[in-house]
């Protein structure tokens, strides 16, 4: 840090207008919520016998882990590679990330219908590591568990010094001088098993290859899944920072963004790289011809999610630009949310459907509440601990 | 008259044994026990099939749902659209045209195949779902959580969900008569009362030399396919048939079990650990080597740990 800015709590007006309409979303998706908990999925979802995962699986969980990849990828880089000047946007990737896993966990209690069977997993007696799910639920349950640890310093930097409460302040000094100690051993764990449980998300849909849609079905479902996480954490800290500094009227740190920008198109071109290599390997782009649903789905998704982010992720005159490094990084952001939902939902052809599954308004306003009350916290975090970086002066005003 | 058993007193016998050891195994047997020639099936002789809808009766009755009187199953009725298995129908049969002789009808019973390597138990995550030595897949509603995996993972579309129960919703499949099988012996319900001798209870491997046979001696009686021999690696339940299975609405499926793939990937970046262990380690080192560079950066004062340094790095 140097000097003349550090991560404090955010000063100012709480209650918006923007914040009254995430509690009003909150209120109505929790209204759904208990509805959903008091009469069971069928009175809400449109899920059936033929379609067992719909809306909440793509988004609240798949898509929520993918966009959560900013918190490992800007921790590698800036803690393990130590390209030290983006210690200022580890603090905001990490709080997404925290946030973003902790509501992979509620939404997944609205899915599941014996939610309070959700330890069964991590009980010996019950382990089975032949199920991919199994890798992914201990992963993310361990994972959860490093990012708290990461964030606890931040935590405890608040209480530090606080005069009024000696005995918190020495204690918070206490945890923080063992965390630091042993954080180098949490941020490696972090990194090692996002790329566990990010790739293993993908394996989930190779069990079932006679109802995938050749177009998503690969064996190498995992790696592309990585390698998606990984091209999709540094745009969606990009995304976040400048729309962050945007909502709260700060100065985004747009030097730092560029420096992070001119990583993208590389992980992004990897992961392009491998995507279309594998569709005309397995000569699956066939497929893109016949018109279908899914053919325009997958196009879109390659075309405005991955290739035109990408191109725009070249030139210059975007990388300068906070509003175009919004919109490209926006767009890989979701590209990649369209991806989770196509390999989930879209990809998904059961034998025996007798209608196509398409969420109902329930299912898209737990949903909307989910990720209101996500933003929500994160504006709640930001303003009690030191989490954004700000320049030192403006603690006067 | 009754379903035919092929073997009886071996199956009778063996049947409760095994099962009865099913019952106190400890482990999650993914692997049978048995060989999967051992394993108990029952070979289904479509052209035999009457459409009576018997055992429809029968295995809602042996399961203890609340069963309407068998009367009600002789209603032709609901042949008029394709009926899948539901929670509290473990079997469904349903009719299809004959292109050879339209007047004859074809009735196909569904129900849970039993796969020798079945999908739903490799993709259950807390081992609710297991393969027993019988050859059943019976599930235990007290382990799982509801996620709904092994219906996805099913390529029979088989396991069905009590969507509408909020606290203790099941996921509900046909459990080959396992309970009831170990404790008297015996035959499933649906082979018991199936009056023509379409469901053939036995060992695998006797029932599929028999299938063969029948294929072998009633040359324009069946198509030259047994249903579930090499299907998604091999099934239980095996299926002869007069006209092409395609035609019946059976999905066609590779002959490797679809969990081979998962499990192979999976045990693959889990090999004895090393993995991931290995990729630890490598960010640890890049994690300190970064360090050492960023401290000449700050001006050269790594040149007294240097020699330790490279000793533990070569």
């Amino acid at each position: 840090m140097t000097g003349r800015e550090q991560s404090r709590p955010v000063v100012r007006k709480f209650l918006t207008p923007g914040v009254g309409v995430l509690l009003a979303l909150i209120t109505a998706g929790f209204a759904f919520a208990v509805y959903r908990f008091l009469f069971g999925l069928a009175a809400i979802t449109n899920l059936d016998q033929q379609h067992p995962w719909g809306l909440w699986i793509a988004i609240d969980v798949a898509t929520g882990v993918a966009l959560a990849a900013g918190g490992f990828t800007t921790a590698a880089l800036a803690y393990i590679f130590r390209r030290e000047q983006f210690h200022a946007i580890t603090r905001p990737a990490l709080l997404t990330a925290m946030l973003g896993y902790t509501f992979v966990g509620i939404g997944l209690l609205a899915d599941l219908g014996r939610y309070y069977n959700i330890w069964h997993p991590a009980w010996p007696t019950m382990w089975q590591g032949d199920s991919v799910l199994f890798e992914v639920g201990m992963c993310v349950m361990c994972y959860l568990i490093v990012l708290y640890v990461e964030f606890l310093p931040i935590v405890c930097e608040r209480f530090v010094n606080d005069k009024r409460r000696p005995r918190l302040a020495r204690f918070c000094v206490a945890v923080q001088h063992l965390v630091h100690r042993t954080m180098f051993l949490f941020i490696i764990a972090g990194v090692v098993l996002s790329c566990l449980h990010q790739s293993s998300l993908g394996n989930l849909m190779v069990i079932a290859p006679s109802k995938m849609h050749p177009l998503w079905f690969t064996p190498i479902l995992s790696l592309l899944f990585l390698l998606s996480a990984v091209a999709v954490g540094f745009p969606m800290v990009i995304f976040e920072s400048v729309y962050a500094a945007w909502a709260l009227r700060l100065k985004p740190e747009l030097d730092l963004l560029r420096s992070l920008a001119r990583y993208v198109p590389v992980l992004l071109g990897v992961y392009i790289a491998f995507k279309v290599g594998d569709l005309l390997i397995r000569e699956s782009h066939v497929y893109l011809a016949d018109g279908s649903a899914q053919s325009v789905m997958f196009l879109s998704e390659v075309v405005f999610g991955l290739i035109t982010p990408f191109v725009m992720f070249l030139s210059v005159r975007v990388r300068r630009s906070a509003r175009w490094l919004l919109i490209a990084s926006l767009l890989i952001v979701l590209g990649v949310a369209l991806n989770r939902v196509n390999v989930f939902l879209t990809a998904y052809q059961p034998p025996y459907a007798v209608k196509a599954y398409f969420p109902s308004i329930g299912e898209f306003i737990v949903t909307a509440g989910l990720i209101s009350a996500l933003i929500l916290l994160y504006r709640l975090v930001v303003t009690y601990f030191p989490v954004i970086t700000q320049p030192v002066r403006a603690r006067l005003t | 008259m009754g379903g035919a058993v092929l073997d009886h007193r071996r199956a009778k016998g063996d049947g409760s044994e095994a099962a009865v050891r099913d019952q106190c195994s400890p482990q999650r047997s993914r692997a049978l026990e048995l060989p999967p020639q051992d394993a108990f099936g029952v070979l289904v002789d479509i052209p035999n099939c009457i459409g009576c809808r018997k055992c429809e009766f029968a295995c809602q009755e042996a399961a203890g749902f609340a069963v309407p009187p068998i009367e009600t199953f002789d209603d032709k009725s609901v042949f008029a659209t394709d009926r899948r298995p539901q929670p509290h129908a473990y079997t469904t049969v349903n009719r299809y045209p004959n292109p050879a002789v339209p007047e004859k009808p074809v009735y196909v019973k569904a129900n849970c195949l039993h796969c020798l390597e079945p999908a739903c138990v490799s993709a259950c995550l807390v081992g609710a779902l297991r393969k027993s030595e019988s050859g059943a897949v019976v599930y235990d509603a007290w382990k799982c959580m509801g996620c709904r995996y092994c219906m996805v993972a099913c390529p029979f579309q088989i396991p069905t969900y009590e969507y509408d129960n909020a606290l203790t919703p099941q996921v509900w499949k046909c459990d080959f008569c396992a309970e009831s099988r170990s404790k008297n012996g015996g035959v499933p319900a649906c082979v018991k009362i199936c009056p023509n001798e379409a469901l053939i209870f036995g060992r695998r491997g006797e029932l599929l030399k028999l299938a063969h046979e029948k294929i072998r001696n009633h040359p324009g009686m069946y198509v030259d396919h047994i249903y579930g021999e090499h299907e998604a690696g091999g099934t239980s339940w095996l299926y002869l048939s007069s006209i092409p299975f395609e035609s019946l609405g059976f999905v066609q499926l590779a002959s490797i079990a679809p969990s081979r793939l998962t499990e192979m990937i999976q045990h693959g970046v889990f090999k004895h650990w090393m993995p991931p262990l290995a990729l630890y380690g490598l960010l640890a080192i890049v994690m300190w080597l970064s360090r050492r560079t960023e401290e000449e950066k700050l001006g050269g004062r790594v040149a007294e740990p240097e020699s330790v340094e490279e000793g533990v790095l070569v």
